[in-house]
């Protein structure tokens, strides 16, 4: 499949946002196709998470179009096809009294609508999603009890459980131990492959799964790069330079690493 | 209605209680995860303006005779929602505020209506610490019109209002309009806090809302039996609180308040308790 062909999941034409005085993003053009698992990188403060928000909805953009699924985001309304797994997931208040149970059920809310209550059908459709993230033995355990990556887990299974054909998730792994981390990455990879979800991950550390996505776009104010990941890895050092100001090196993080010895050596960088 | 004007007036106030028991932790539940449970006192106390005016206004002018102090003290409770809600986005940084701004000014103005109109003592006390006995046939009639429309609320967005509380921006993005329920739910405070001051009191209507689910909290393992357990402890201390009354001939809010914190004393026993077992069975294996 040629990549003119490919539907869009979301078309950002000339977007910009600023906030104050301060230009937070300016200029933005990003098509992403259906199917792909983009990396959306950058540094601190480079305007990922306001991207992001635009993106959902959450704020309106200064200048520019947003269009999801080919329709505009002010007329779209089939939100659950969209799922969104925050930055700030994790600080909630973890007194909250909700079972996972409960969490998950909660990205159904919107999709079955005002004044009707969850059928069996759809306490199944959370009892399986549950299932594959792996946390069928804690659905009745008080999510504040469980740790940092099995909320994250949770958090994924209520983003996933709407059957959403986009999957946006923003740092999801901060706080998360390392095992998990890369247990969650070949999670992401399966939906990718075997149910073509599309995915966006943002982060600000490319090289822990740089193995695990198929296309990357830099972000720092502008868009600075977006192309698949062989375009990435042939431009890095270059463009590492333009995105963060000085030469910095991708330093790969398998974290069995050491244990393996997998060839890991695709940013050029070396260890 | 014909079944309503054969009951005595205990039996009024035990139902109108009932009814009480039932919405207000329903409606604490969502107040406590949200951590806006002290919005309660401002409106009580927002409502207890509206009553002082409602009786100043029926004594003062002639074709106002006739006007029952509990649908001002409701008007003035809707429109302190709408006003904290305004002073919570005036002052962004410091949301809290709004609380003591409208508490302070609805009592302020309280004092000086009660000081314009004669009502008796008997009357501002009954207002003040709620009195089962003098529930009328029309108060229990507003107590139910009003009860069933905010369980109907309740129940209707229930499910939206736990994700809005749990996450606002997961919400938002799946296609909840968080905006128009907020604004819902303020209303909602503002039914709930006019229709219960009749029985417990406009001092003690926060304690009914915070009370059985402060109890419920520290033994329920999901929101739903905060929820369940909540109204089961808010209908045990409403019925302990008005048998005491009775029998004591003490007024009915305090006796209420009282068997509610009995309650929680003894939530917070049985949370000790099993602490206590399961760090004894860890101590043991």
């Amino acid at each position: 499949m040629t990549k003119a062909s490919r539907s869009m999941a979301i078309e950002v034409e000339g977007l910009s946002f600023t906030y104050g005085q301060r230009n937070v993003l300016e200029d933005i053009h990003l098509h992403i196709p259906e199917g792909s698992f983009l990396g959306l990188m950058g540094p601190n403060g480079s305007g990922k998470s306001t991207l992001i928000k635009c993106i959902l909805g959450l704020l309106s953009p200064t200048t520019g179009t947003i269009k999801l699924f080919g329709k505009p985001i002010q007329r779209f309304n089939d939100w659950s096809q969209v799922g969104f797994v925050s930055q700030k997931a994790n600080s909630f208040n973890s007194g909250f009294p909700a079972t996972v149970f409960e969490v998950v059920s909660m990205g159904l809310y919107g999709k079955v609508g005002l004044l009707r209550f969850l059928t069996k059908k759809h306490k199944q459709k959370v009892l399986e999603s549950i299932q594959q993230v792996g946390m069928q033995d804690y659905v009745h355990q008080n999510i504040g009890e469980l740790s940092g990556g099995q909320q994250q887990r949770v958090f994924i299974a209520r983003a996933l459980v709407s059957e959403p054909k986009l999957l946006i998730l923003d740092e999801p792994t901060v706080g998360v131990d390392a095992k998990s981390v890369q247990n969650f990455y070949t999670m992401l990879q399966r939906l990718n492959v075997e149910r073509g979800m599309t995915l966006i991950l943002v982060t600000h550390d490319i090289g822990a799964m740089t193995e695990y996505i198929t296309d990357v776009a830099c972000l720092n104010k502008c868009l600075h790069f977006h192309g698949n990941k062989l375009e990435f890895e042939s431009q890095h050092d270059s463009m590492m330079t333009s995105l963060y100001g000085h030469d910095v090196r991708v330093i790969t993080h398998n974290h069995d690493h050491h244990d393996h010895d997998h060839d890991h050596d695709h940013d050029g960088s070396g260890h | 209605m014909e079944l309503l004007q054969q009951l005595t007036f205990l039996e009024r106030g035990v139902l109108a209680g009932l009814i009480i028991g039932f919405i207000c932790p329903l409606l604490g539940a969502f107040l406590l995860v949200r951590r806006i449970t002290i919005i309660t006192e401002a409106l009580s106390h927002i409502t207890l303006t509206g009553i002082t005016a409602g009786v100043f206004l029926s004594q003062s002018i002639m074709w106002l005779t006739f006007i029952n102090p509990l649908y001002t003290g409701l008007l003035f409770s809707l429109m302190g929602s709408i006003l904290i809600e305004k002073l919570r986005h005036i002052y962004k940084g410091f949301q809290e505020l709004a609380v003591p701004i409208i508490l302070s000014s609805g009592i302020g103005l309280s004092a000086i209506l009660i000081g314009l109109s004669q009502g008796s003592t008997v009357e501002w006390y009954n207002y003040l610490f709620g009195s089962i006995v003098t529930v009328s046939l029309f108060d229990l009639l507003f107590i139910l019109i009003t009860g069933s429309i905010a369980f109907l609320i309740l129940i209707g967005f229930y499910k939206e209002w736990l994700s809005i509380s749990f996450d606002q921006e997961f919400a938002k993005t799946s296609g909840i309009s968080v905006r128009r329920l907020n604004f819902f739910f303020s209303l909602l405070i503002a039914i709930v806090i006019s229709m219960s001051m009749k029985v417990v009191g406009i001092l003690l209507v926060g304690a009914m809302v915070t009370l059985p689910v402060a109890a419920s909290i520290q033994i329920a393992k999901s929101f739903r039996q905060v929820v369940l357990l909540g109204i089961l402890f808010g209908e045990v201390a409403i019925i302990s609180g008005i048998v005491s009354s009775y029998y004591f001939n003490i007024a009915t809010g305090g006796m209420i308040v009282v068997s509610g914190v009995i309650l929680l004393l003894i939530a917070n026993l049985i949370k000790r308790g099993k602490q206590f077992v399961s760090t004894f069975d860890v101590l043991t294996k």
